[in-house]
Parts: structure tokens; C-alpha cells; sequence
């Protein structure tokens, strides 16, 4: 890292700190949090676009799809619901699956045109009209039992750590069927397929009930840290607060998000590093060769869209972690909070500001750009209470901008990109 | 005989009518985004937000219109509204051209930064006007609702099925109609829009032979924004209006374009009915229209939906995906780099 890196990352904890001061610890930690988890998605879209100048936006599927590997991985399994019909909707999927393949395999023999064409297309008929007959009772019978607290199938009842790299493999499955669509295609396509990808996650999420209980969440998911009412109990840790001069709550709420700090900081640097590993070796060098040239690296024997395949795969696997660490932070998955503009495209913001093709820029922005998200909105109502104080307290305007002013979020980041795009489009930590 | 009859009612009062309506608003947008595609080269992602700021100023006039008195008897005062609308929006959009777009067209910078700055773009449309008009649902349609209702038809023909046609889908279909009418009076038989249409096939050769780019470029913006409008407030008019679901019409726009051929005008019609149908056929219950046509025994007991309406953006996504892998540059051949 350059002198300038280090001096960033200075004032980035600057700010934190300062927000510690003025606002409370608690925010500064939960800004924290949010802002580690942020910085491994940015991390996870540097990979591919920073690297290989792929164009993703779908990064809010993959961090679904690891928010849904939380809950499949740490919930206990629902006997009622595998007794029902479980065993019968997993035959259901993998008839569904094996439909599937049989088009793919159909579709790849050379023998003639026509013929081909129809038996895949009957093939594929016929094989969705069984799989729903298939699924269909299964899925109403799990879904019949116990609707308002279970109706579902529930998880595996395994440590949610575990789901963190679970979350990575399912994002990462994701990921090639949809690099295997779209990949090699202009990069427009890739955009548009991924943006479609993850609004058909999101919606696969809201409907489908027996998975994950679809709008109805699922909530209370364990965590990996104690929880504060056990603190709260434990006498030792009492003492240890008050040797400090906190009262039990507060030092039990801090020492919990320091303890997830701890950990999200641990998978940070472990991608980091990889990533940073990464990019020097030999591989690293290659991709950048890609990304810049890609006609004159394919005339030098490199499979280019083999390459973009493995590090679009590679990239969605990093978000997935981060959506499988951000359910369990939150400790609910909640379908209906994932925002495309949020989740792809603050993101997106979040590597281009930090410096793309940067891992250190990226993990930057990351964290500057998720303080901004939570700070603008103090800020923007402090700056509307400043620009009204002249206007009559009655006034129709007054009411207008300080109600609005909640919204100045969305408004405030484009202006963030479109600045740093058009003064500084290397970011704030330039590739070397 | 008159099973089948009932049949056909059911059919056009659930599929036909509603998916026309729905086809001709996305045909409007993904008119748009071909434009741009044609004369600017980039796939513009604030067009959902373009549709939704036209929108918006359309409803703040038909709002001052209403206030005054002015209505336009048994049709939405929207449609007053509608030019004023239009160029408040062509206003904005030369802005943001003059202001952004133009420093990376000297650049000749690369399509993909063209996009991710339209993605700044975006969002700062979409805080705009949700700083302006807030985020809740507006419904802005006055005027006479029906212009045949379910039961007047039912009446009229003396069938079990009625077929109401709301005057909304009938204005949207009138005004596509129209807009489309004048978009290629205007590309095929204007100086201007001859220009274009060579600007688009050739950018260096008609350089060469005097065409001046900024002009262009105007004229093109110009246009997306009346096309943008028009399809805001028509499915505003049709559904109602809020913010987020503009954005969310950014999907089905791109595939509808995608299809048809990026860069494609008469591909961006075919790909907006073709995308609205497939969605609407496959995400309605067939139950009823199954009923009139088979025989008893053979009823269906189930609703007969393939997929839950939820999944419309997976119907217009697998199109997308079908189209790409047999046919990457859409059904009428649009440009392909």
C-alpha cells in the first residue's frame, strides 16, 4: 500500500472514531459491522470487475443466496415437514434437474435440425407439466403444517458458521449457470442476465414458502456469539464492565458486536489476502492481460471465456460469504429488504470510488461508502433544518424538504459516482 | 358454441386486452433504450428512472391543471399534461447530456464506463423524484373508467362472461399507436431522421458526409425522452404510479429490446408484445377458459397456472436467456458487437 493508501485508511478510522464520539459506540460498531460485510462484497465485485472487467449486476442474487444458506444450514431440520413430503419435493427437484440435463445433452448431439429441436421442446413440456405435478402436493403438504411458525422444511441445525462458506458454494452454483448462459456474449448481455438473475432469486425466495418461508421470514436464527441476556447473567462479565465504568447492557450489547467485528475482520482479511495473493501470481497477470486486451490474450492461447467463467464464479462466491455473514449478523432473513439499488448497485458505487482493480481500494470504499449510506441521512436532515430555518414554520416547502429529506440518499450517491467518474475515475486508491 | 364464445371472452378479458396494454407500454420503452442503444452505443440503465421522472412532471401538471379547473371531459387530463411532461423531461435529459454524457462521448470512452455512468445517472433520477414526489402509490387517472364494462357486455351479448375494457388500456393502445406512427413518419422520411438512422448504421461515414453528431445526439434525446414519457404515464395511467416499480420495468424493457434486436426499432415493438404476452400467458390461471373448452370429466381441478405472477420477471428472463443462446442478436437482426 502507498503513503496515500495508508493516510486513507487513517481517516476512514477517523471517522469512525469520530462517529464513536458524537453518536455512541453502538453506532460506530454496527456501522462497522455493516461496513466489514461491505467490504468483502466490494472485494467479491473488484474480483471480477476490477480484475476482469466483467460487468456484474447481479451481486444482490448472490448475496441472497447466501443469506438463504443461513438459514438452511443453522435451522433445526422440521420433522413434521420432511415426514410430510420432504423426501418427495427432493424427488421432485431432482427430476426438475434431471429434465434439465437431458435438454442440455439433447441440445449438444450434431444430429439434425428440426428433430432435435422438437424432441427438446417436448422434452422440456412434458418434464415441467410432471415436475409440478410431482412438486405441487409436496409443497402444499409442508407448507399445510404449522404455517404460522414453521410450514417448512427447516435446516441442517449446524453451527450458521458453517453457512458462511456455504453460502460462497450456492452463490458460487449460481454463478455458473448463469457465466455458462451469458458469458462470451457482449458485456451488456452479462449485465441485463445478471440483473434478471437476481430479481428471479429474490422472487424465488418471496414464493417459495417450504424453502424459507418466503415473506413470512424466518427469524431468531442462532448466532455464534452469546447473546446479551446471557452476558447480562454471567457475573464475571459483569464485574469486567463495571471495572470499566459500563453498566451491564451496554458493555453486553458493545462485546457482542465486537465479537462479530472480530470475526467478520478474520474472513476479511483471509479474502484479502487470497485476493491480494491473487492478483500478484501469474493468474493475476493474466486476467489483467484479458481484461485489457482480450483479442491479443486469446491469440496468446488463453481461453478467455474459460477465465471469465472461473473468476465470475470466484467473484459470486465472495458476495455469497458476505450475504450468508450479513443474515446471520441480522439475525433473520428477510426477502422483502433486498433492494436491487441497495445491495448491486451501492456496491458497484463502493468499487468504483475505493478503485477498481484495487483489493485495498476496494475494501475502502467499502467501508467509506456504507459510513456515507448511514451518515447521509443525519446529515441531510441537519442540512434541510439548516437550508429552511429562514422559511416560516407553517410553510408548505419546510414540510416538504424535511420530510424529504430521508431521501437524499440515492441522490447523494449517484452524485458521489458521477463525480469520481468524471474527476478521479482511477478511485480513491489507483490500480498500480 | 357458446362455450367456445365464453371461452374467447374469458380469453381476451384476462390475456388479449390486458397484455396488449401491457406489450404497447413496454414497446414504448424499449423503443427508448433502442435508441439509445442505435445513436449513443450504451445500454442506458436510468431509462426505468427517465420513464419515471417524465412521469412524475406529467403528474405535477395534471395536478396544476386540475387545480385550475381544466379536465379533459371523459379522458385522463394526463394527456393535456402529456407534452408539458415531455419537455420538462427532453429538458432534463439534454441537461444530463450536456452536463455528463457529453465528457466521455469527446473521450470516446469505452460503453461499458458509459453504463456505469448511467448508473450514477439513475441514482440520482430516482432520488429526485422520490425527493420531489415521495415514494408512495399515486393513482392520477380521471375521466370515464370502462369503456365497456363486464356487465354492460354481459347485457349486450347475453353471455356468462363479460369482457371489460378499461378506457386506460384503449388510450394506451391509440397513443402507441400514434407515437410509433410519428417515431417512423420521422426516422424514414425526415432529414433529420434519415441522419439518424445513417449516424446509427455508420457513425464514421456519416461524419464524412457533413451529418453534425451533437445534433444528432439532441434529436436523439429528444425523442427518448417524448418515448419514455408516453410509456411512463400510459402504465401509470393503466397501474399507478410509484417509483420503484419504474425501476423494476427496466427488466422486461431490456429483454423486450434484446429480443427485438438492441438498435432495432421495429424489433423493440415485436420483442415489447412478445415479452408482455409470454408473461401474461404464462402466469394466468387457465382454469376458466379450460372449463368452456373441454369436457366435463376432462375439467381441470387445479387453477392451471403455470407459474406464480411473482415469476414474471423469470418469464421474461428465460426469453431473454432462449434468445441470446440461438439468436444473439435478436429476432430482427439488431446490431451485434
Amino acid at each position: 500500500m502507498t503513503a496515500r493508501g495508508y493516510l486513507l485508511y487513517a481517516g476512514m478510522a477517523l471517522l469512525v472514531v469520530l462517529t464513536g464520539m458524537f453518536q455512541g459506540w453502538n453506532l460506530a460498531l454496527t456501522i462497522l459491522n455493516m461496513g466489514l460485510i461491505s467490504a468483502i462484497m466490494s472485494l467479491g465485485v473488484n474480483l471480477q470487475w476490477g480484475f476482469a472487467g466483467l460487468f456484474n449486476v447481479g451481486v444482490m442474487g448472490f448475496v441472497a443466496l447466501g443469506g438463504l444458506a443461513a438459514v438452511l444450514v443453522s435451522q433445526p431440520p422440521v420433522a413434521e415437514g420432511w415426514n410430510a413430503g420432504g423426501l418427495r419435493l427432493l424427488g421432485a427437484l431432482a427430476l426438475g434437474a434431471a429434465v434439465l440435463v437431458a435438454a442440455v445433452q439433447i441440445w449438444k448431439r450434431k444430429i439434425g435440425g428440426r428433430m432435435r429441436t422438437l424432441v427438446m421442446l417436448a422434452l422440456l413440456i412434458g418434464g415441467f407439466f410432471l415436475f409440478r405435478a410431482a412438486l405441487d402436493p409436496a409443497v402444499e403438504a409442508i407448507e399445510a403444517i404449522n404455517p404460522s411458525l414453521s410450514g417448512y422444511l427447516g435446516g441442517l441445525g449446524l453451527p450458521i458458521i458453517v453457512a458462511w462458506p456455504v453460502g460462497g458454494l450456492l452463490a458460487a452454483g449460481a454463478a455458473w449457470i448463469i457465466g455458462k448462459a451469458a458469458l462470451g456474449l457482449r458485456s451488456d448481455y452479462l449485465a441485463i442476465a445478471t440483473l434478471g438473475i437476481a430479481e428471479i432469486v429474490i422472487a424465488v425466495l418471496k414464493n417459495e414458502d417450504w424453502l424459507s418461508r418466503g415473506v413470512k421470514n424466518v427469524v431468531g436464527l442462532p448466532r455464534p456469539v452469546p447473546y446479551e441476556v446471557d452476558l447480562q447473567r454471567d457475573a464475571g462479565f459483569v464485574e469486567r464492565a463495571a471495572n470499566y465504568g459500563l453498566d451491564p447492557v451496554t458493555a453486553s450489547t458493545l462485546w457482542v458486536k465486537i465479537l462479530y467485528a472480530g470475526l467478520f475482520t478474520v474472513v476479511l482479511v483471509i479474502i484479502l489476502w487470497l485476493a491480494q495473493r491473487a492478483l500478484a501470481s501469474p493468474w493475476g497477470r493474466m486476467m489483467r492481460a484479458i481484461r485489457d486486451n482480450e483479442v491479443a490474450a486469446s491469440a496468446m492461447g488463453k481461453n478467455v471465456t474459460a477465465r471469465h467463467l472461473q473468476v465470475f464464479i470466484l467473484g459470486s462466491a465472495v458476495c455469497g460469504i458476505a450475504g450468508a455473514m450479513m443474515t446471520t449478523l441480522d439475525g433473520q432473513l428477510t426477502p422483502g429488504s433486498y433492494q436491487p439499488l441497495r445491495f448491486t448497485f451501492l456496491v458497484w458505487v463502493m468499487v468504483i470510488v475505493g478503485g477498481s482493480g484495487n483489493n485495498y481500494g476496494a475494501v475502502l470504499g467499502g467501508f467509506l461508502i456504507w459510513w456515507l449510506w448511514v451518515m447521509v441521512e443525519p446529515l441531510g436532515l441537519w442540512t434541510m433544518d439548516l437550508i429552511t430555518s429562514g422559511m416560516a414554520a407553517d410553510s408548505w416547502l419546510r414540510g416538504h424538504l424535511t420530510d424529504s429529506a430521508a431521501q437524499m440518499r440515492l441522490m447523494t450517491m449517484g452524485v458521489i459516482l458521477l463525480a469520481v467518474l468524471r474527476f478521479s475515475p482511477k478511485g480513491l486508491m489507483p490500480e498500480r | 358454441m357458446t362455450d367456445l364464445l365464453n371461452a374467447i371472452v374469458a380469453l381476451s378479458n384476462f390475456v388479449l386486452v390486458p397484455g396488449a396494454a401491457y406489450g404497447a407500454q413496454l414497446a414504448l420503452g424499449a423503443l427508448g433504450v433502442t435508441l439509445i442503444y442505435g445513436i449513443l452505443r450504451f445500454s442506458n440503465f436510468a431509462h426505468g428512472d427517465t420513464m419515471a421522472f417524465g412521469t412524475m412532471a406529467t403528474i405535477l401538471v395534471t395536478w396544476g391543471l386540475q387545480s385550475i379547473g381544466i379536465s379533459f371531459g371523459f379522458l385522463p387530463t394526463a394527456l393535456i399534461a402529456l407534452p408539458i411532461g415531455i419537455a420538462i423531461t427532453g429538458l432534463l435529459l439534454l441537461g444530463t447530456d450536456r452536463v455528463i454524457y457529453r465528457f466521455y462521448r469527446k473521450q470516446k470512452a469505452a460503453p461499458v464506463v458509459l453504463v456505469i455512468v448511467s448508473i450514477g445517472v439513475m441514482f440520482v433520477m430516482n432520488g429526485l423524484v422520490r425527493f420531489i414526489i415521495g415514494v408512495g402509490d399515486i393513482n392520477f387517472a380521471d375521466g370515464a373508467r370502462f369503456v365497456i364494462n363486464a356487465r354492460e357486455f354481459k347485457e349486450m351479448t347475453g353471455l356468462d362472461e363479460g369482457l371489460a375494457i378499461r378506457s386506460t388500456t384503449l388510450i394506451t393502445l391509440v397513443t402507441a399507436a400514434i407515437a410509433v406512427a410519428l417515431l417512423f413518419w420521422f426516422l424514414n422520411r425526415t432529414r433529420t431522421g434519415k441522419s439518424m438512422r445513417a449516424f446509427s448504421d455508420n457513425e464514421d461515414l456519416a461524419l464524412l458526409s457533413g451529418i453534425n453528431p451533437e445534433r444528432v445526439v439532441a434529436v436523439t434525446w429528444l425523442i427518448v425522452a417524448a418515448l419514455a414519457t408516453t410509456a411512463g404515464v400510459l402504465y401509470g395511467l393503466d397501474k399507478s404510479f410509484k417509483a420503484f416499480t419504474y425501476f423494476q420495468l427496466l427488466l422486461p424493457i431490456f429483454a423486450a429490446a434484446i429480443v427485438g434486436g438492441l438498435g432495432n426499432p421495429l424489433g423493440a415493438i415485436a420483442g415489447g408484445f412478445v415479452i408482455a404476452f409470454s408473461e401474461v400467458l404464462v402466469t394466468y390461471a387457465w382454469k376458466k377458459v379450460l372449463e368452456y373448452l373441454l369436457p366435463e370429466n376432462l375439467e381441470p381441478s387445479s387453477l392451471v397456472q403455470l407459474l406464480s405472477t411473482d415469476y414474471k420477471f423469470a418469464v421474461s428472463f428465460a426469453i431473454l436467456i432462449i434468445v441470446l443462446l440461438f439468436k444473439p442478436t435478436g429476432l430482427f437482426k439488431g446490431q451485434s458487437v
